[in-house]
């Protein structure tokens, strides 16, 4: 039984490794690496909760071919991501670039920690300011009354 | 009672946004980066003759449709007689960009469905498409006679969309000019 199982999930777990073209596209393992960074930064128009290099459909096809040629043409990381920017958006990118547009998305965290740090700070005086609670105020009468 | 306050403006806040999410529309909808700006420029080998090349500078002039399609596209179907009509009416030049598609397939398509295109660039393997930012068929962009593109439509374009978005710009831009 355990044998029929486990040659199930071999079987079955393939078909999905087969699906996407994201094999070999340099030889050269500095530019495949680069490759690789970019293609998983990039989102699919498609199917936008996945990356191109995640996704089969034809437009993440076309993307990573575009991609592989720019590289092959010299172009530099931040050139491949303008040519992407130009014709699809900033919303293409997974990973926004800092720029007037997209600062919110950057510096919205940290606004949220301040002020949830601000509300917290409130909440904690405030409570510092109440009478002790009901044990400790017992104790404390009964301290006073010996 | 001031301590109230605070909390009731974040909650405003939230429902405010929400409301606003809610009320965008299609969230898969992306705005094109390309309104007011120029077209990006293209030239394609046309679906009726590989001989004949279709290209930017054909568009110019006047305003004109670019409507991406493709006979695999469930949408363009339903959009095909709505192009057909506007073509009729002499309402505006429709040029199309047949987008990862076949020629037999697009052939046949336009022989049983009608030809609603001055024109149609041959996209086989999605270069232009790329180009243009296009990410689902069938996509409208409505260029004016500078070639900018004025507005972008997204899925099968109807009399309702036309009326409301496409024919006021057609409008001021043929008045101003």
């Amino acid at each position: 039984m355990r044998r029929v199982l486990i040659l199930a999930v071999a079987v079955f777990s393939m078909g999905p490794v087969a699906a996407i073209d994201t094999g070999q596209a340099f030889d050269d393992p500095v530019l495949q690496a680069r490759y690789e960074k970019l293609i998983s930064e990039v989102r699919c128009l498609k199917c936008q909760n996945q990356s191109i290099k995640d996704s089969n459909v034809f437009l993440a096809s076309d993307l990573r071919r575009e991609i592989r040629r720019l590289i092959e043409e010299g172009k530099s990381d931040a050139e491949v991501v303008d040519f992407l920017v130009t014709r699809y958006g900033e919303f293409a990118l997974y990973r926004p670039r800092t720029t007037g547009k997209t600062l919110i998305l950057w510096i919205a965290p940290f606004l949220l920690v301040l002020l949830g740090g601000f509300a917290l700070f409130r909440v904690v005086r405030h409570r510092m300011s109440m009478p002790m609670d009901d044990d400790t105020a017992i104790t404390a009468k009964e301290g006073s009354s010996e | 009672m001031s301590r109230y306050i605070l909390p009731l403006i974040a909650v405003v806040a939230l429902v405010l946004f929400l409301v606003i999410g809610l009320q965008r529309g299609d969230p898969r909808a992306l705005p094109s980066p390309y309104i007011g700006k120029p077209a990006p420029q293209f030239e394609l080998p046309t679906l009726a003759d590989p001989a004949v090349m279709v290209a930017s500078k054909d568009l110019e002039g006047d305003f004109a449709l670019v409507n991406v399609w493709a006979t695999w596209c469930v949408g363009c179907r339903s959009e095909h007689p709505f192009l057909l009509q506007l073509a009729r009416d002499n309402s505006i030049p429709i040029y199309g960009i047949n987008w990862r598609d076949t020629r037999p397939e697009a052939l046949r398509w336009i022989a049983q469905l009608g030809d609603p295109y001055i024109a149609s660039g041959f996209d086989e393997t999605g270069r232009v498409g790329i180009d243009w930012g296009v990410y689902g068929a069938p996509e409208t962009f409505l260029l004016n006679a500078d070639g900018i593109v004025v507005h972008k439509h997204l899925g099968p374009l109807g009399r309702e969309a036309w009326d409301r978005d496409f024919v006021p710009l057609i409008n001021a831009g043929r008045a101003a000019q």
